[in-house]
């Protein structure tokens, strides 16, 4: 499952996702679910703008619990990621912690280039199940698709 | 060794109090020999955040469930896990967690399959425990391993598969799932959409209840004479009457199950834990859509 070494340059993994991913696979599984909750304790708070105006903001449905995520793409072609979830829901902020630090910085295209299956690859999938992993690839394939939208705005 | 039930005046009334604790009742036992409390939550991290203190997690997915077949962790590997979490036999062991105690229900379920004798609810769960204020701890609890006896799964008394339903159609279901889920309008509720059907409705004749009509706001179950006026007024339960519940993967149907058995006294109330997610992908089963029960088709 994540035995296997990891090809950088073919998959195109930004590096501070290629970080978090070595950081979880280095530690025994119990170990990965305390850095897990070490992501959800970091995960920002939403901008000023943003917290009065829940219309900007896109649920993610496929997360078992309340999250919802807003994408800028700024002048520079930089992606923002900005997400929101309950501290009753510590998993699913761990996951879109991981999103917001692993893509900060990101270009649009660096964005959409990282692979659809990076969750299933940062060593969580037995620790947490494989099914609350789909959640974070709900928000993975959602923040790119806010990415394209904004490209074509 | 079993330790005292819970005396509270407000238990009285249901079928079996002594499955049920209240917060007050948890605090003042805290520590003591013979008891274990466990927390099962949705959330897998939702532990590690603040726990009771002295608790251990189990988690319905990665401990509960087998990692390979769709189905519970066999007697061994039950046993392995107790035996871990230093739970002995004739422990006591009180079950919390978020959500009205889903995870906890179904956690206590398994528990019963394994015939663990004294299982325990603490009533309104991990919600109330906090609301009143007690005390969260993240200090991971040590408790010393003990021998766990291997046990094997009883499948046939709380438990039913698809097959049983298919005897079973003509005596009492109830579909504990949302009345969307129930007419057919989705095939999943909002947010658990990764635990899909192919196809949508109910099984035919079952009736709607949704679980959440047994909780009362702050968490805790409705007491004796709302629940009856439920099940049995409008759900059209008869006492000793054989009932199966189910919901999609069968977490919600064990609060229902937990209800029926614990606290109205039904003794053959089984879990279908194969639910929706089973049936509604299963190839010629009866579906019926709408908000309807339904007639049961001539076999």
């Amino acid at each position: 499952m994540t035995s296997q070494p990891f090809d950088d340059d073919r998959a195109g993994l930004a590096p501070a996702l290629a970080e978090i991913r070595d950081d979880f696979l280095a530690l025994e599984q119990p170990d990965r679910l305390q850095l897990l909750l070490e992501f959800s304790n970091e995960l920002p708070e939403l901008p000023e703008r943003y917290r009065d105006h829940p219309d900007l903001l896109e649920r993610v449905v496929e997360c078992q619990s309340p999250v919802y995520i807003f994408v800028e793409v700024d002048d520079s072609n930089i992606v923002h990621l900005h997400a929101t979830a309950p501290r009753e829901s510590p998993t699913t902020r761990g996951f879109a912690s991981i999103l917001v630090q692993g893509l900060a910085g990101l270009s649009a295209d660096e964005v959409l280039a990282v692979p659809d299956d990076y969750p299933q690859t940062i060593g969580l999938t037995q620790a947490v199940s494989p099914l609350r992993i789909r959640g974070m690839s709900a928000l993975l394939g959602r923040t790119k698709r806010q990415v394209r939208e904004k490209l074509v705005a | 060794m079993s330790i005292e039930v819970d005396p509270s005046s407000e238990f009285a009334d249901y079928a079996h109090p002594e499955s049920l604790v209240s917060t007050e009742w948890l605090q003042e036992h805290l520590g003591r020999p013979g008891l274990v409390v466990v927390e099962s939550d949705e959330d897998v991290l939702l532990y590690e955040t603040g726990h009771i203190p002295g608790a251990v997690k189990i988690d319905w997915h990665t401990d509960l469930n087998d990692q390979v077949q769709r189905d519970y962790v066999d007697g061994e590997r039950f046993a392995e896990l107790l035996s871990a979490k230093g739970i002995a036999r004739d422990d006591t062991v009180v079950f919390y967690g978020d959500k009205n105690n889903w995870w906890a229900a179904y956690a206590l379920w398994v528990f019963t399959l394994f015939g663990h004798p004294d299982v325990r609810l603490l009533d309104g769960g991990r919600d109330k425990w906090i609301a009143e204020g007690r005390d969260l701890t993240t200090e991971p609890t040590r408790r010393e391993p003990v021998e766990y006896p291997i046990v094997e799964r009883d499948d046939t008394i709380v438990r039913a598969f698809k097959d049983d339903v298919i005897a079973h159609l003509g005596k009492p279901l109830i579909d504990v799932r949302s009345p969307e889920e129930y007419s057919g309008e989705r095939t999943e509720i909002p947010g658990y959409p990764t635990e899909s059907a192919l196809r949508a409705g109910h099984i035919p004749s079952a009736a709607s209840v949704p679980w959440a009509r047994a909780a009362a706001p702050d968490a805790t179950f409705k007491r004796r004479p709302e629940l009856e006026t439920i099940y049995l007024g409008e759900a059209g339960l008869k006492p000793g009457d054989d009932v199966i519940a189910y919901c999609r993967i069968g977490e919600r149907s064990s609060h229902t199950w937990f209800v029926l058995t614990h606290l109205l006294g039904f003794e053959n109330v089984r879990n279908y834990d194969g639910s929706w997610t089973e049936w509604g992908s299963a190839v010629r089963v009866p579906i019926v859509t709408g908000s309807e029960p339904g007639k049961i088709p001539l076999r």
